[in-house]
C-alpha cells in the first residue's frame, strides 16, 4: 500500500456514465463459464432427482408417471433403509472421535519440534494420497483370517484370531481403523498449520511463568486451537456421513447387511434393483439429514463464536 | 479463550529472552525423547500397511499364500507379480486414463472457478449477492446424492461410457470458487488501477496481473481438486463400464475379482497404483502439504 497512490481517484469514480451495464455484462461474462457447469451438473440433477424421487422411473423404463409421494412413505417404512442410515450414523460417530484425537495427538508430538519432520509428516501423511481401492486392497488382506498380518500377530502374542470383516460385530470396527490409517493425515495436516501459527511469544510468557510443555499444551495449544477443532469436527463429520468405498470395496455392506451404508443403499436401489424413483427419494431423506446436521452445527459454531 | 498465563504482562519477557526461552526448546529432554518414542512408534504403524503389501508382492503366490506368515518368504523374493501384473494387466492404460480425466478436471475447474471468483470479489454486477448465496448453499450438497440423477441425465446426453461422464461432473467446486476469491480480495486494488488508467480490460487486467499474483493459491487449489480426481471412485465406478475408460481406482476394483486368491499379484497392482501420487507427493511434499492445509478447511 504506497502512499502516492491513495490520493489518486480510485479507478471507479473516473468510469463514464453506463459503466453500470459493462459492469454487469463483465460479472456475468466472468461467471457465465462456471454456470454454465453449475446449472447443467449441479443444479439440474439435484432439481430433476427431486422430480425422479416423485415418480416410479426405473432403468427398465417402466412407470415414468407421478406417484406424488409414494416413494418418501415406502423408505420411511423400509427396515432397511433405517438400516443403512442407522450404519452410516454409527460408523459417523466412532470414526470422527479417533480420526480428530489421533490427527491431535500426531500434530502435538511433531509441534515439539522433532528432527527429520518430513519423514513423520511423510509417514503420516501418504495414506492420504491413496485411492480407496488401494487401501481397500492392503487391509483386506491384512485382515484375512487365516493369511492376514494383523491376526498373525494376534496369535503371537496369545490372543485369539478375529473374524475381522467376516463378523458384524467387528467389522464396522475393522472399517474405521482402515478409515483412520488412511484420512487422518488430511486432519493431522490441518492441525499441525493451526498449530504452527499460535505466535511462540505465548509459549515463552508462559514457559517464563514456569508452565511445562504438558501444562503449555493445554492451556496454551488446546485453547488456541479451538476454531480449528470445530472446523476439523464439523468436516469431518460431513466426510464420515459419505462412507460409501471402503465399505462397498471391503465388506460389500456385510456381513448380513451390518456395514452397509446408506449410499450403498441408495447405489444398490438405483442400479441393482433398477429403481431409480425410490432411490432418488432416498437420496432425498439422506440429503435432508445432511441439511439438518449442517444447520444443528451452524447454529452451534455461531453460537459459541458470539 | 484467554487464560491467565496468556494475559498476565510476562516479567523480563521483552527483549534477548526468545533465544533463552527457546534453546532449551531444543534439548533432548526426557519429554522429547518420549515424544520422538510415540512418534516413531506411530509412523511405524502407520507404515506396515504399505509394508506389508511391498513384501508380499515381491513374494512367490505360493509363498504368498502359504499357511505360515512371514516376511522372508523361503523362496526369496521376486518381481515375478509385477511382471505378471504388467504383461496381462491394464494398469498402464488405466492410469493413463487417470491422468487425462483428472488433468482436464483440475484445468477446466480452475479456469471457471477462478475466472467467477474475480467477478464476486472485483466487480459490481446485478445479481452478486444472489448468485453468492447460491454457490455458498450449493457447497452442503453431498456428492452422492446426485449420483442417481446424474446417471440419468448423462444416459440423456448420451455421454456414458465417455470420458467426457468422467470429466464434466466433477468440475464443480463451490469451496473453491471461495479460497480463490478470498485470495483475490487481498491483492491490493492499487495494482490493477494503473492497468485500468491505460484501458485495459477486465480479462487482460485478469490475466495479466490477477493470474501471475495468485500463484500459490491456484497451485493449492490445483493440487486439492486433483487429488481428488484421481483418487475419486464412486462417480468414475457408474459412469463407465468400457473397460477401456476406466480410471485406476475403478480399475483396481475389477482386479480383486479377476485375480482372486493371487495375493501378490493383488499387492503389485495395489502398490503400482499408489505409486504415481506417492512419488509426486515425495517431489512436492513442501507445495503439497502447504497445498492441503491452505484449501482443506475450506469444505470437501
Amino acid at each position: 500500500m504506497s502512499t502516492s497512490t491513495l490520493s489518486r481517484p480510485r479507478p471507479e469514480n473516473l468510469r463514464k456514465p453506463g459503466s453500470r451495464t459493462r459492469s454487469n455484462l463483465s460479472g456475468w461474462g466472468f461467471a457465465a463459464p462456471f454456470l454454465v457447469f453449475f446449472l447443467v451438473f449441479l443444479v439440474w440433477p439435484i432439481l430433476y432427482g427431486f422430480y425422479m424421487s416423485l415418480t416410479g422411473k426405473s432403468l427398465t423404463g417402466a412407470n415414468d408417471s407421478l406417484i406424488g409421494f409414494a416413494n418418501y412413505a415406502e423408505a420411511l417404512a423400509d427396515a432397511d433403509m433405517w438400516r443403512s442410515l442407522g450404519n452410516t450414523l454409527y460408523f459417523t460417530v466412532i470414526s470422527t472421535v479417533p480420526l480428530v484425537l489421533v490427527a491431535l495427538v500426531m500434530a502435538a508430538l511433531l509441534n515439539i519440534g522433532l528432527p527429520a519432520q518430513w519423514l513423520w509428516r511423510l509417514s503420516y501423511f501418504a495414506p492420504y494420497l491413496l485411492a480407496s481401492t488401494v487401501v481397500s486392497l492392503f487391509f483386506t488382506w491384512m485382515y484375512n483370517p487365516q493369511l492376514g498380518l494383523i491376526n498373525e500377530f494376534l496369535t503371537g502374542i496369545g490372543l485369539p484370531r478375529v473374524a475381522w470383516l467376516n463378523d458384524p460385530n467387528v467389522a464396522m470396527w475393522a472399517v474405521v481403523i482402515a478409515t483412520l490409517w488412511w484420512t487422518v493425515g488430511f486432519n493431522f495436516l490441518l492441525y499441525l498449520a493451526a498449530m504452527q501459527n499460535i505466535p511462540a511469544q505465548h509459549y515463552e510468557a508462559a514457559s517464563l511463568d514456569g508452565a511445562g510443555a504438558w501444562r503449555q499444551f493445554f492451556s496454551i495449544t488446546l485453547p488456541q486451537l479451538t476454531p480449528t477443532t470445530v472446523m476439523i469436527v464439523l468436516l469431518q463429520i460431513l466426510a464420515s456421513l459419505k462412507i460409501f468405498d471402503q465399505v462397498y470395496q471391503m465388506t460389500a455392506g456385510g456381513p448380513g447387511g451390518s456395514t452397509r451404508p446408506v449410499v450403498q443403499y441408495i447405489f444398490e436401489t438405483g442400479f441393482t434393483g433398477y429403481r431409480l424413483g425410490y432411490s432418488a427419494a432416498i437420496s432425498y431423506i439422506f440429503f435432508g439429514l445432511i441439511v439438518v446436521i449442517s444447520i444443528m452445527q451452524f447454529v452451534i459454531t455461531r453460537r459459541r463464536s458470539a | 479463550m484467554a487464560t491467565p498465563t496468556l494475559t498476565r504482562p510476562a516479567p523480563n519477557a521483552t527483549t534477548g529472552n526468545s533465544l533463552k526461552v527457546r534453546q532449551p526448546r531444543k534439548k533432548m529432554t526426557a519429554g522429547r525423547i518420549a515424544a520422538i518414542v510415540v512418534a516413531a512408534f506411530i509412523a511405524v504403524l502407520w507404515l506396515i500397511p504399505f509394508a506389508w503389501a511391498t513384501a508380499t508382492a515381491f513374494k512367490t503366490e505360493t509363498d504368498a499364500a502359504a499357511p505360515d506368515v512371514t516376511w522372508l518368504p523361503p523362496s526369496g523374493f521376486t518381481p515375478e507379480a509385477f511382471v505378471k501384473v504388467f504383461q496381462d494387466g491394464n494398469i498402464p492404460l488405466w492410469t493413463w486414463n487417470s491422468l487425462y480425466t483428472s488433468a482436464a478436471i483440475t484445468a477446466i475447474t480452475l479456469v471457471i472457478s477462478a475466472l467467477v471468483a474475480y467477478a464476486l470479489s472485483r466487480i459490481d454486477f446485478k445479481g452478486k449477492k444472489v448468485l453468492m448465496t447460491v454457490i455458498i448453499a450449493s457447497i452442503i450438497i453431498p456428492p452422492p446424492v446426485l449420483i442417481i440423477p446424474l446417471f440419468y441425465q448423462m444416459l440423456a446426453l448420451q455421454l456414458i461410457d465417455t470420458s467426457w461422464a468422467i470429466i464434466l461432473p466433477q468440475v464443480i467446486h463451490p469451496a473453491m470458487v471461495f479460497v480463490l476469491k478470498k485470495f483475490f480480495d487481498q491483492i491490493p486494488r492499487e495494482l490493477e488501477e494503473a492497468a485500468v488508467m491505460d484501458g485495459a480490460s477486465r480479462l487482460r487486467i485478469f490475466t495479466q496481473i490477477i493470474l501471475p499474483l495468485s500463484r500459490p493459491i491456484l497451485a493449492a487449489v490445483a493440487i486439492f481438486v486433483f487429488i481428488g480426481a484421481w483418487n475419486n471412485f464412486l462417480w468414475p465406478f457408474i459412469a463407465t463400464n468400457d473397460g477401456n475408460l476406466l480410471t485406476l481406482p475403478v480399475g483396481l476394483q475389477t482386479i480383486k475379482s479377476a485375480y482372486g486368491i493371487q495375493y501378490a499379484q493383488n499387492m503389485a497392482s495395489a502398490l503400482l497404483a499408489a505409486l504415481p501420487l506417492i512419488v509426486v507427493f515425495l517431489f512436492f511434499q513442501r507445495q503439497i502439504i502447504k497445498g492441503v492445509a491452505t484449501t482443506g478447511l475450506a469444505g470437501t
